[in-house]
């Protein structure tokens, strides 16, 4: 590259434009001192001067005890707080109809039902998500909400039970409070009659190596119809699992299945009636239901 | 080309160069009345098109050209857009940038000379200024000498004439976002609730009396970016105002001219009287060559007309030509004129063809759409009795001012079940969907594939909805996930 800075004496005065040349020199190229228009200075001295400006009225720089305040008092959480408040100002009459109407008749009205499903959506990934999943497709141990399998039932009031008072949640005298007992554990069956209960359970949801006996069904009917009912279907007061359906919320092979037996218990899931205000539930309630229709 | 030595000079080792005042004088001909007329059409469209009616009955505004921000549409008479259709605006933009390569590729800066709102206001305001201070040399003669009570009177005359055509254009600005009259009525009278409107007057107002009163050519030379685009664009058949020089060329007084001539030598038609300079409204010696600062404007070749006119000579000596037909009829050959290129081709083509489909696009376009969207977490949900469900969020949007009702119906795998949240099947079975004038409903579908092993994979389906009374339909593509 032949690029080469010209000695600064060989500033000149260009003689086609009779303009100062800056000395610069590329390639034969030269590079004329053009003087910027004043009002182009002018603008940026004056950026210059509000940057300080701004500088100095806003919170600007950090210190140790935790920063410039900036003079005329302004703060990004006074500002939050006055953008919360307008927000909820903004949201007073959608709130004012979601607390006034029945639950049951939301569903029905088109544009209360897509500001409800909004708010609902919000306040689940907000408190839900983090055990229910951002779509609320669940886990291993934590249910799916789009799907039709209902633990405590899936018609709006039950699901409005649980967001407010929890499953198996000590701190609310109204939770949901009914568990599967630890059979082997607690010495009610050995590992064999365990091993043959699983079989029969395997069996009562035609899953594939599921193995009915005479045995089975005796000890099946013995210990674990109470709840989960004789044919199995489960039973939604007692949070007790539909077992003859394809849907397993720990799983479905016979190791599984032994350890719940043998071991028993449940999920708990906080009751958030003391933390969620009133339309918030009700959001909750109905965005959870429409997911998959609920029951 | 010419550069600084048109746009003022610095003090040398100066950081900036004050800017140079120019008093264009006043000329008349072809081109300045192209000009007036011109000025003259387009403020009256800018001002007045607000106040134009189109009756779209009871539900929709009827405003002619209205933006109305607050229920996101866009009414250009019998064009209603909605914010999915913003393609609209971008083949505009794209229709707009395409027309001025065009331009640009046939004559130039034209745009910049006749059309571009800073040249139009500029013009504006020097009228404005001329009737107030008179023509060039008298003001030029005041603002040298000493501020008499006059000139002051003068002077705050003529801003505050310059301020209230800025208001007015701030003003006709908010005029096409809301009902002009009533916001007039609003304005005029002091309304509280409209701070919003005065804000925006007040700043377009501000960049109107700015631009056009105090920086005028300085915007062209140095604020906008065109110029150095079309630099780039243009090319050797461009029609550009030019000065003949092959006939112009050597300049000389009058007399000489005519001693010459009569000797039966050659001489130039230029008499160097200045005048193309005098009028130019960027300070520009067309005479140098092509410049950055021409606007192409042709003020100039009014005021050379005027003078060979006067001299007895032919007219244009400055003239729409280019550099390349003044060299060839320098060197004695004939000029050549070539409009039709491979780029104006090119860019005509691209034209009508971008016009034309958007002209046959708005005119198919349905007034009721459907959109549909998966649900993407989860993709598909499995259900108690091995079957699956997909679930998608549905919009019907009526785009008429008549409420109506849509049928949502799916097809494409068999057997599967649709249902909405919300939505009680009618006697028949069918999913009825009401949706008010002009609006859009938003609905949660659930299709569920019952019972039973399925084939894993993607079934492409397809939603349709069908307007009850007119039996109208959309469809929408979407597809069923079977995990
Ligand atoms: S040189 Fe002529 S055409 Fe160009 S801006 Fe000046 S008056 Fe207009
Ligand atoms: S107006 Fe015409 S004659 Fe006069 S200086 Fe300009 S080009 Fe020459």
């Amino acid at each position: 590259m032949s690029t080469r800075e010209a000695p600064s004496d060989a500033v000149r005065i260009d003689p086609h434009t009779k303009t100062k040349t800056t000395g610069h020199e590329w390639d034969g190229i030269e590079e004329l001192d053009t003087p910027l228009p004043r009002w182009w200075v002018v603008t940026f001295y004056a950026t210059i001067l509000w940057s300080i400006g701004y500088f100095l009225a806003y919170p600007a720089l950090p210190t140790l005890s935790g920063g410039t305040q900036g003079l005329i008092g302004w703060h990004s959480r006074a500002s939050v707080a006055r953008d919360m408040e307008q927000l909820t100002e903004i949201r007073g009459p959608v709130l004012e109809r979601l607390a006034n109407a029945p639950l049951e008749e939301i569903e029905a009205r088109p544009q209360l039902l897509s500001a409800v499903r909004a708010l609902g959506a919000a306040a689940f990934a907000n408190n839900c998500a983090g055990c229910h999943g951002a779509g609320a497709q669940g886990a291993k141990g934590y249910p799916n909400l789009n799907d039709d399998d209902w633990l405590w039932g899936g018609k709006l009031s039950d699901i409005r039970r649980t967001i407010e008072h929890g499953v198996r949640w000590d701190a609310d005298k109204d939770t949901r409070t009914e568990t599967m007992p630890a059979f082997g554990r607690d010495g009610m069956l050995d590992a064999e009659q365990i091993s043959l209960v699983a079989d029969q359970v395997r069996a009562m949801a035609a899953l594939p190596g599921g193995r009915a006996t005479a045995q089975g069904a005796k000890l099946y009917d013995d210990n674990c119809s109470v709840c989960h009912g004789v044919g199995g279907k489960g039973n939604h007061d007692m949070g007790a699992p539909n077992l003859t359906d394809a849907l397993w919320l720990f799983g479905s092979d016979k190791d599984t299945i032994v350890g719940r037996i043998a071991n028993g218990g449940g999920g708990v899931m906080p009751a958030w009636g003391d933390r969620l205000d009133e339309p918030t539930i009700k959001a909750l309630a109905i965005y959870v239901h429409t997911l998959g229709g609920g029951e | 080309m010419t550069t600084s030595a048109d746009m003022g000079k610095a003090k040398s080792g100066s950081l900036y160069a004050p800017r140079k005042a120019i008093y264009p004088r006043r000329v008349e001909g072809q081109f300045r009345r192209i000009k007036w007329g011109l000025l003259a059409f387009t403020l009256a469209v800018y001002y007045l098109l607000p106040f134009l009616r189109w009756d779209r009955g009871p539900n929709a505004p009827a405003q002619a050209v209205l933006v109305d921000f607050p229920h996101r549409r866009f009414y250009f008479f019998f064009i209603e857009i909605w914010p999915q259709e913003v393609y609209y605006l971008t083949g505009l933009l794209i229709l707009a940038a395409l027309i001025l390569f065009l331009m640009n590729a046939l004559a130039g800066r034209v745009w910049c000379g006749y059309l571009c709102p800073q040249t139009v206001w500029t013009d504006l305001y020097l009228a404005a200024e001329r009737w107030i201070e008179g023509d060039a040399r008298e003001r030029a003669r005041k603002d040298a000498g000493p501020r008499t009570a006059k000139i002051w009177r003068e002077k705050i005359a003529k801003h505050a004439l310059w301020l209230a055509i800025a208001w007015w254009t701030g003003g006709a600005w908010v005029l096409y976002f809301a009902d002009a009259p009533t916001l007039v009525y609003e304005l005029a009278t002091f309304q509280p609730g409209i701070s919003e409107a005065y804000v925006w007057i007040g700043i377009l107002a501000f960049t109107t009396y700015m631009l056009a009163g105090h920086m005028r050519e300085q915007v062209c030379l140095y604020m906008c970016p065109w110029p150095r685009i079309q630099a780039a664009l243009t090319d050797e058949y461009a029609l550009n105002v030019t000065y003949r020089y092959d006939r112009g060329d050597p300049r000389m007084s009058l007399k000489q001219a005519s001693a010459l001539r009569s000797a039966g030598a050659p001489a130039g038609d230029c008499v160097d009287c200045g005048q193309c300079v005098a009028v130019c409204p960027t300070g520009v010696d067309i005479r140098n060559g092509a410049s950055l600062g021409c606007v192409q404007c042709g003020l100039c070749i009014d005021a050379c007309d005027a003078v060979m006119a006067k001299i007895g000579r032919s007219a244009r000596l400055i003239a729409y030509d280019t550099q390349m037909n003044c060299e060839r009829r320098h060197r004695g050959e004939a000029p050549i004129y070539k409009p039709l290129r491979a780029r104006t081709i090119v860019y005509a083509a691209l034209i009508v063809a971008i016009g034309g489909l958007m002209s046959a696009k708005l005119a198919t376009r349905d007034d009721a759409r459907l959109s549909v969207l998966h649900d993407r977490n989860p993709l598909a949900v499995a259900l108690a009795d091995g079957g699956v469900r997909n679930a998608y969020t549905i919009r019907f949007a009526n785009m008429n001012a008549e409420p109506r009702r849509f049928l949502l119906e799916m097809s494409g795998i068999d057997d599967a079940e649709l249902e909405i949240v919300g939505v009680e099947p009618d006697a028949e079975g069918r999913m009825i969907v009401g949706v008010g004038p002009d609006q859009t409903r938003e609905a949660r579908a659930l299709v569920t594939l019952r019972g039973g092993r399925k084939a894993k994979g993607q079934t492409p389906i397809l939603f349709t909805s069908k307007d009850v009374e007119s039996g109208a339909s959309v469809a929408m593509r979407d597809v069923f996930v079977i995990p």
